[in-house]
C-alpha cells in the first residue's frame, strides 16, 4: 500500500516535472526571470541585513522606519486575504459563478502570503529573533504579534483548504476555507490597526484604515484572480471555456463594485483631512500638489481607479482582454498606493508643532536599489510559485461550470 | 476662553473662601493661554499630574520607586549641547544617532528674545506607545523605576517602536543590533550606584533637573508640586503619560 502511495507520488511529480519542461520557450523564459529576480532578490535582502547592514542598504531611515519593504508586504498580504475571500464566494458560500475560481485562487492566495512574508523576513534587522521571541516573549498588545499569528494561521488552513481541494474532499476544504477566511479577515484588518493604532501618526491613526484594508482586500482579490486566470490560460494555450469565462465576467462585476467602495473611502479620507489640522493638511498637500502627486492622481486615481473602472464597464464583462489589462493597471497602482499610503504617514516630522529649525522641512524618503531588488525578489517568488503551481497543481483547460449554470456566452480570447 | 475666565472670576467673587479647585480652574486657564506661545501642551502641575495618574493617585501614590523624571528648565539652555556630548560618550551612541538633543527654535519677529532651545529624549511614559507596539517585549516599562527599557538580545528590528513613538526617541543601533534610546542612564550611572544622569550633570545651566518624582524631598517632586510657574509636557495630546516636564524658572 505505501509502496503504492509512493509510487504514485513520484509519478505525479514525474509528470508535473515533464509538464513545466514541456511549457514552451515563453513560459520558461518568464519561469527563469522570475526564479533568476527571486534569487536577485533574497541574495540583495540577506546580503543587506547581515552583512552591508540595512542602514547602508535600504532607505528606511529614522525618520521614516516603515517604507517600500513594509509597503510590499502590505500590497502582499491585502492580496493574498483578497484573494481568499474571493474564493470562500464560490468555494464556502456556494455562489456557483464565482467556483470555477476558487482552487486558483486558494493556491494564489497561499503564495502572495507567502511573497509577503519573504519580503518582511528580509526587512527585518533580526528575522531568527521573531522565530523565537513570537513564543516565548509575546506582547498581546501588540498588533504586529496579532499579526503574525494570525496569517500564520490563515497559510495553515489555506494549505489544508487547498490539500482537501486536490483530494476533492469539498466537505474539509470548505471548513478549512472557512477557517482561513476568518483568520484571512481578522489579519487584514489587524494589519490596519497596525498603523492605525499609533496615535502620534495623525495621518493612520483611527479606525479607517483596518475597514479600508478589507475592501480594498477584496478589490485586489478580484483584480489578480482576473488576471492570473488569463495569464494561466495563456500559459495553457488555451481559450476560456464558458464556465470561466462566465465566472470571469461574475468577478469582473464585483471588482467595479469594490472600486467604487474604494473610491469612496478614498475620496473621504481626502475631504475629511482638509478639516483634520495642519499636520493632514501637510500631508494632503504632499499628495495633491507635493512630492506625491504624480504617484497619487496618475498611479493611484488615475491608472488605479478611474482608467480601470472606465475599462471594466467598457468590457461589459465579455471582453477578458480588456478585463485584463484594467485588472494589471490596479495591481500595478495599487502597489504604489501601499507604498504612498505607509510614507506619507510619515512625512510630517514629529516635532513639525514645536516651529523648531530640526524638524521644520517635510521627511523624504527615496527607495534605494538593494530595496527595490528585495521587492523584486517577493515578485519573483510570487511569478514562479504561479507559473509552477499552475503546472503542478491546476489543469486550466478542464475548469467545470456546476450543472445547471447559465452560459452567458462571451467573447472569450483572452 | 474668555467665558470660562470669566465664570471662573465670578466663582472667586461668590466666595471669599477660595476653595484649591476653584484656585486650579484658574491656573489652567491662564497656562493654557501660556500654552499658545510656548508651542507645546501647557497645564499647571496639578492638573498635569491628573493627566498623568488615575484620579486620586496623584497625591497619594506614583507607580514607581523612584519615580524616575526630569524637568527641564527650558529657558535656561544656552544650546552649548554638552548635554547631547556628554550622552554620546557616556552611552557608546554612534554618531548616526542620538538619544537626546537640543532644538532650536528661532522666532525673527518676536519681542526682546529672538529664540530659544528646547531639549528632548526618550519621554519615559507611562503608557508609552511604543511598548505597546513591540510584539515581543524587547522593550518595556521597569517595574520598579518606571524607565523604559530595551532587552538588546529580543529585538527583531521591526521597528515598529520608532514608528509609534511620538517624541522620536528610538533608532536603531546596528553595533547592538537592536533598537536604542534614553535609558535615564541606568545601564551606564544607575544602575552602579550613581544618582545623576549624564546630560544632567555636565549641564552648565542647570537645565535638567533629575530625581524621584515620587520622593517629596527631591527637587524634581518640588518643581513639579508647586503652582507658581507653569509646567507642560510634549505631545500630551497621545496620552503617553510623559515624565519629562518643561518649565521656565
Amino acid at each position: 500500500m505505501g509502496c503504492a502511495e509512493n509510487s504514485s507520488l513520484t509519478n505525479h511529480i514525474k509528470d508535473a516535472y515533464s509538464r513545466v519542461l514541456s511549457g514552451g520557450p515563453v513560459y520558461l523564459f518568464l519561469a527563469c526571470l522570475f526564479f533568476v529576480l527571486f534569487i536577485i532578490g533574497v541574495i540583495s535582502g540577506i546580503y543587506s541585513i547581515f552583512i552591508a547592514g540595512s542602514r547602508h542598504s535600504y532607505g528606511a531611515s529614522r525618520e521614516i522606519p516603515l517604507a517600500m519593504l513594509i509597503a510590499t508586504y502590505t500590497f502582499f498580504v491585502i492580496t493574498s486575504t483578497g484573494l481568499c475571500l474571493v474564493s470562500s464566494i464560490g468555494h464556502i458560500f456556494g455562489v456557483r459563478d464565482f467556483m470555477p475560481i476558487a482552487k486558483r485562487a486558494v493556491l494564489l492566495s497561499a503564495i502572495t502570503i507567502l511573497s509577503g512574508f519573504l519580503v518582511i523576513g528580509l526587512e527585518l534587522e533580526n528575522p531568527f529573533r521573531l522565530a523565537i521571541y513570537m513564543f516565548v516573549s509575546p506582547n498581546f498588545s501588540s498588533n504586529i504579534w496579532w499579526m503574525g499569528v494570525l496569517y500564520a494561521f490563515e497559510l495553515i488552513f489555506l494549505a489544508i483548504e487547498f490539500i482537501f481541494i486536490m483530494i476533492d474532499n469539498h466537505k474539509v476544504s470548505a471548513a478549512a476555507g472557512l477557517f482561513a477566511l476568518f483568520f484571512g479577515i481578522a489579519a487584514i484588518s489587524n494589519l490596519g490597526g497596525v498603523f492605525a493604532m499609533l496615535q502620534g501618526r495623525e495621518y493612520w491613526y483611527g479606525p479607517y484604515l483596518p475597514i479600508f484594508f478589507i475592501a480594498s482586500a477584496l478589490m485586489m482579490g478580484c483584480a489578480s484572480i482576473i488576471f492570473f486566470t488569463v495569464i494561466a490560460y495563456r500559459i495553457e494555450e488555451k481559450s476560456l471555456d464558458d464556465a470561466m469565462a462566465s465566472s470571469l465576467a461574475a468577478v469582473g462585476k464585483l471588482t467595479m463594485i469594490m472600486l467604487a467602495v474604494v473610491m469612496f473611502f478614498t475620496i473621504w479620507k481626502m475631504v475629511t483631512m482638509t478639516v483634520g489640522g495642519t499636520e493632514t493638511i501637510l500631508v494632503i498637500d504632499a499628495l495633491v500638489k507635493g512630492p506625491f502627486a504624480f504617484n497619487f492622481w496618475i498611479l493611484e486615481v488615475g491608472l488605479g481607479m478611474i482608467v480601470p473602472f472606465a475599462l471594466l464597464m467598457g468590457s461589459g464583462g465579455r471582453r477578458i482582454g480588456i478585463m485584463f489589462i484594467a485588472a494589471a493597471l490596479m495591481i500595478f497602482s495599487f502597489f504604489f498606493a501601499r507604498l504612498d499610503m505607509v510614507v506619507v504617514g510619515e512625512i510630517v516630522p514629529l516635532y513639525w508643532d514645536l516651529g523648531v529649525k530640526e524638524y521644520s522641512v517635510l521627511n523624504t524618503y527615496t527607495p534605494r536599489w538593494r530595496e527595490i531588488l528585495v521587492v523584486l525578489g517577493g515578485i519573483g517568488f510570487c511569478g514562479i510559485a504561479f507559473m509552477f503551481g499552475e503546472k503542478i497543481f491546476m489543469d486550466s483547460g478542464n475548469a467545470r461550470r456546476p450543472e445547471g449554470a447559465e452560459s452567458e456566452g462571451a467573447d472569450n480570447e483572452p | 476662553m474668555i467665558k470660562k475666565l470669566l465664570e471662573a472670576e465670578n466663582l472667586f467673587k461668590k466666595s471669599e473662601k477660595i476653595s484649591e479647585m476653584d484656585r486650579r480652574e484658574f491656573l489652567k486657564i491662564g497656562l493654557a493661554v501660556t500654552g499658545v506661545f510656548a508651542g507645546g501642551s501647557i497645564v499647571s502641575a496639578v492638573s498635569a499630574a491628573e493627566k498623568m495618574f488615575p484620579p486620586g493617585t496623584y497625591v497619594e501614590k506614583y507607580p514607581y520607586k523612584p519615580h524616575y523624571s526630569m524637568v527641564i528648565r527650558v529657558d535656561q539652555c544656552i544650546g552649548c549641547r554638552r548635554c547631547m556630548n556628554a550622552c554620546v560618550s557616556t552611552n557608546s551612541v554612534p554618531d548616526y544617532g542620538w538619544r537626546t538633543r537640543v532644538l532650536e527654535k528661532e522666532v525673527s519677529d518676536a519681542i526682546g528674545q529672538k529664540g530659544e532651545f528646547i531639549p528632548i529624549l526618550c519621554n519615559q511614559c507611562n503608557n508609552p506607545p511604543c511598548v505597546r507596539a513591540c510584539p515581543v517585549t524587547a522593550t518595556y516599562k521597569d517595574k520598579q523605576n518606571g524607565i523604559v527599557m530595551m532587552n538588546n538580545k529580543k529585538c527583531i528590528g521591526c521597528k515598529i517602536c520608532i514608528a509609534a513613538c511620538p517624541y522620536d526617541a528610538r533608532y536603531y543601533n546596528e553595533e547592538k543590533g537592536a533598537i536604542d534610546k534614553c535609558d535615564f542612564c541606568f545601564e551606564s550611572k544607575l544602575s552602579h550606584g550613581e544618582k545623576n544622569v549624564a546630560c544632567s550633570v555636565i549641564c552648565p545651566t542647570d537645565v535638567r533637573v533629575f530625581g524621584d518624582l515620587s520622593n517629596p524631598q527631591d527637587r524634581v517632586y518640588k518643581l513639579i508640586h508647586q503652582l507658581q510657574k507653569p509646567v507642560w509636557v510634549l505631545k500630551k495630546e497621545t496620552d503617553a503619560k510623559p515624565n519629562i516636564f518643561y518649565m521656565k524658572g
